[in-house]
C-alpha cells in the first residue's frame, strides 16, 4: 500500500484545487448515476468514476500527455535544465570534467555533408539561425569574438578559439581563460540514410552574480529546447533557404499580441 | 481587407485586417476567388482543437489569383489562377521528397507546440491552429501562402471555380482515404460519414474498383447524395448497423472500413454518452464512436482507413479488436500536392465534376450564419462556398 502510494505521489499533476472539484464532480455523478440505474446512467458512472480516480490520485493522463503539471510544491518537473550526459565528450574535457551545463541537440538534414560544414564553419554566419547571437567575428585565424543578445539589452560578449577541426566531420571550440563565460562546444558532422546528421554539445558554465544570471538566461530556463530550435532554423534554411515565420501577417486581434512564430 | 475570424468557441466574426505582404522570398499573395468552409472548420469552432486565439483568420479550402510573388517563387507569376493545397509543405526536406507533404519537417513556425503534443511536428496548415502553424487561413480576401513554389497549383481557364476549389482538400482527402483502403477488384468499402469527405471516398472507392460501397450517415440529404454516388446507405443512428453491415457482407464484414467522421461522432450507444461526458469535463479530447464501430465492423485482415481529424488522446480505442482481426490501420492528413496532376485529370477528363457536393454560394459576409447552418446540418447545408470578390 505504501508503495503505491510513494508511485501516486510522483505522478500528481493536478492541483488540489482541481482534485477536490474533480472528486466533487465525480462522487455528484456517481451518485445521480446510481439514481437512474438505466444504461446512459452507466456511461455517466464511468465517467464519475474516472473524474473521482483523477481526484483521488492526483493524476490525470491527458495533463501528462500534453507536459500540464499543475501541481504545486511537489518538486515533479518532467521537462527540466540540461541533461548532464553520460558519455564523455570533448568539451567536457576542456571544461575539466562535468562541470556546468551540458546539452546535445542532433538534427539531420536533406542537404550535402560539405555544404552544411562549410556554411557552419564561417561563424559569421551562426546568427543568422541562433537567435540569441547577436554577431560573430573572425579576429585572427582560430580566434573569434562572439556578442551574444543578453536580457534588459545587457550584451555579453567573449573570445573563444578553435580547439578541434577535421574538415567535413567535426568543429570544436572553447571560450579563452579569462572570458565572462566559461563555455565549450563541438559540432559533428556524419551522413545518415536520411541526409546529413548535425550534433551540437555545449557546454558552459555560468559565473555567479547578476552577469551569470544574464548568462543563464540567454541559454534559456531549458537550454536543450534552446539549442534545439537553433538547429531546426539551421535545418530549415538550409532545406527550405528560409525560417518560416507569421510574423507580420494579418489577424483579427487588436492589441493582445500573437503566440509568437518562433521561440527564441 | 475582410476575412473570417475566429473569437471563441461558436464564435466568428467577419472583420476588418490589415491585408497580407510577402514575408519570406518564397511568398506568394493570392487574391481569392473562392474560398470554402471545411467539415474540420467547425472543430474549430466548437473548440475541440487546442492552441487557438481570439481574431486568428480561418479557411484553408481556397483558390485564387496570383497577386504578388516573392523573388524565390518563380515559377508563379501575376495573374495566374491557382488552388492552394491546405498543407504547407516545403518542397525539400525528406518528406516532402516522399511525397508525404502533410508531415513537411520545415513549415510549421511553431514546430515546439506541436512537439509537446505529437512528439514531432506536422506540416503548418492554412488557420488551423498555433500549434499546427499559426498561419493565417483563406477565408478572406486575400492570403499570404508560403513555399508558393511548391503549393499553388495552376488550374486551366475552362474549368470553373467549384470543379476545381476542392483540390485544395476535401477531394483528395477523400481519394487518399480510398487509395488507403487498398482496394481490390469488388472490394466492399463502408464509409462512416457522408461528409464531403465521405462523398468523395465513396466516389473514389468506386474509382479504384470497388464492388460495393455502403455509407453510413444520419443525415437524410447526405445519404442521398450518397447514393447518387453509387452508395448503399444505412443509418447511423440505428444501434443495429453492425449487425446489418454483417449481414449484408454474408457474414465477413467489409473488407476496408472508413471513418470520414472524425473526432466529434455522434452514435446511438452508450459509448456516445460516455464520451461527451469525458469531453465536457475536460478528460478526454475526442468523440469517437465512429472510428470503434469501424474497428469493430471491420472483416479480419482489412484496412481501417482514417481521414476524420482527430485532435489528442482517445478513450476506449478497441485495439484489441484491430489486433486480434490483424487489421491494417492508415491515416493523415492529406499529401495534397502528391495527388492534384491525378485528380485535375479527372475533373478534365469528365470522370468527376466534383462541384456536385455544394450546397450553399454565398458571400464572406454571411459566414458566421453559414457556420452555424453547416454546423447545425440545417436547410440542407453540405458544402458553402463564398465569393470574396
Amino acid at each position: 500500500m505504501a508503495v503505491a502510494a510513494m508511485n501516486y505521489e510522483g505522478r500528481v499533476n493536478v492541483g488540489r484545487v482541481e482534485r477536490w472539484l474533480s472528486m466533487v464532480a465525480g462522487g455528484a455523478l456517481a451518485a445521480y448515476a446510481l439514481k437512474r440505474r438505466d444504461k446512459p446512467g452507466g456511461a455517466v458512472a464511468l465517467a464519475g468514476a474516472a473524474l473521482l480516480y483523477r481526484g483521488a490520485t492526483g493524476h490525470c493522463d491527458l495533463y501528462q500527455q500534453l507536459g500540464i503539471n499543475r501541481a504545486h510544491g511537489n518538486g515533479a518537473r518532467e521537462f527540466g535544465t540540461g541533461v548532464i550526459a553520460d558519455r564523455g565528450s570533448d568539451t567536457r574535457e576542456q571544461l575539466g570534467g562535468g562541470r556546468g551545463i551540458h546539452v546535445e541537440e542532433s538534427v539531420t538534414i536533406n542537404r550535402p555533408l560539405s555544404e552544411l560544414y562549410r556554411f557552419w564553419r564561417n561563424f559569421e554566419n551562426l546568427p543568422t539561425f541562433m537567435n540569441h547571437l547577436e554577431s560573430v567575428s573572425t579576429r585572427e585565424e582560430g580566434i573569434s569574438h562572439w556578442v551574444a543578445k543578453g536580457p534588459a539589452r545587457m550584451s555579453v560578449e567573449w573570445d573563444a578559439r578553435i580547439i578541434n577541426e577535421v574538415e567535413n566531420k567535426v568543429i570544436g571550440w572553447q571560450s579563452l581563460d579569462g572570458s565572462t563565460i566559461s563555455t565549450a562546444g563541438s559540432v559533428n558532422f556524419g551522413e545518415d540514410a536520411h541526409g546529413t546528421r548535425v550534433t551540437v554539445h555545449l557546454q558552459y558554465n555560468p559565473p555567479g552574480g547578476k552577469l551569470g544570471a544574464a548568462i543563464a538566461k540567454l541559454f534559456g530556463e531549458e537550454p536543450n529546447q534552446t539549442i534545439r530550435e537553433d538547429l531546426r532554423r539551421f535545418k530549415q534554411l538550409m532545406e527550405a533557404g528560409e525560417i518560416p515565420t507569421t510574423q507580420g501577417q494579418p489577424s483579427g486581434r487588436k492589441r493582445r499580441p500573437s503566440y509568437t512564430g518562433t521561440k527564441a | 481587407m475582410k476575412a473570417v475570424c475566429w473569437e471563441g468557441r461558436g464564435d466568428v466574426r467577419v472583420e476588418t485586417v490589415p491585408d497580407p505582404t510577402l514575408l519570406n522570398p518564397r511568398d506568394a499573395i493570392v487574391r481569392i476567388t473562392s474560398t470554402a468552409i471545411c467539415g474540420s472548420d467547425l472543430h474549430l469552432y466548437d473548440g475541440f482543437i487546442p492552441t487557438m486565439q481570439e481574431g486568428d483568420i480561418l479557411g484553408h479550402e481556397f483558390m485564387g489569383i496570383v497577386e504578388d510573388v516573392g523573388r524565390g517563387a518563380a515559377n508563379l507569376k501575376k495573374g495566374d489562377r491557382v488552388i492552394v493545397p491546405f498543407p504547407i509543405a516545403c518542397g525539400h526536406c525528406f518528406f516532402c521528397m516522399h511525397d508525404l507533404y502533410s508531415c513537411c519537417d520545415n513549415s510549421n513556425p511553431n514546430a515546439w507546440m506541436a512537439e509537446k503534443f505529437y512528439g514531432y511536428t506536422a506540416a503548418g496548415l492554412f488557420g488551423y491552429s498555433h500549434m499546427l502553424g499559426g498561419y493565417a487561413g483563406g477565408q478572406a480576401e486575400y492570403a499570404r501562402v508560403p513555399f508558393a513554389d511548391v503549393g499553388p497549383f495552376k488550374v486551366p481557364d475552362h474549368l470553373t471555380d467549384e470543379q476545381v476549389l476542392f483540390l485544395t482538400d476535401i477531394y483528395p482527402t477523400g481519394f487518399m482515404a480510398a487509395e488507403n483502403c487498398n482496394i481490390q477488384p469488388r472490394d466492399t468499402v463502408a464509409v462512416w460519414g457522408c461528409g464531403p469527405v465521405g462523398q468523395f471516398a465513396i466516389r473514389s472507392a468506386y474509382l479504384l474498383g470497388a464492388g460495393r460501397v455502403i455509407a453510413i450517415d444520419t443525415v437524410p440529404e447526405r445519404l442521398k447524395m450518397a447514393n447518387e454516388g453509387g452508395a448503399e446507405t444505412l443509418d447511423s443512428m440505428d444501434p443495429d448497423v453492425f449487425y446489418k453491415l454483417r449481414n449484408m457482407t454474408g457474414g465477413l464484414g467489409p473488407d476496408a472500413c472508413i471513418d470520414a467522421v472524425g473526432m466529434e461522432a455522434h452514435g446511438p450507444h452508450l459509448d456516445y454518452v460516455y464520451d461527451k461526458v469525458k469531453t465536457m469535463t475536460f478528460m478526454a479530447t475526442d468523440r469517437i464512436s465512429a472510428l470503434r464501430q469501424a474497428i469493430h465492423a471491420c472483416r479480419k485482415g482489412g484496412t481501417v482507413s482514417v481521414p476524420g481529424v482527430y485532435g489528442g488522446l482517445l478513450d476506449k480505442v478497441p485495439f484489441g479488436a484491430a489486433m486480434n482481426k490483424g487489421l491494417t490501420i492508415k491515416t493523415g492528413q492529406t499529401h495534397v500536392h502528391k495527388y492534384l496532376p491525378r485528380l485535375l485529370r479527372y475533373i478534365e477528363t469528365g470522370e468527376i465534376d466534383p462541384s456536385f457536393v455544394v450546397t450553399h454560394r454565398v458571400s464572406l459576409d454571411e459566414a458566421p450564419d453559414m457556420y452555424r447552418t453547416f454546423r447545425d446540418k440545417k436547410d440542407g447545408c453540405v458544402k458553402v462556398v463564398m465569393k470574396p470578390h
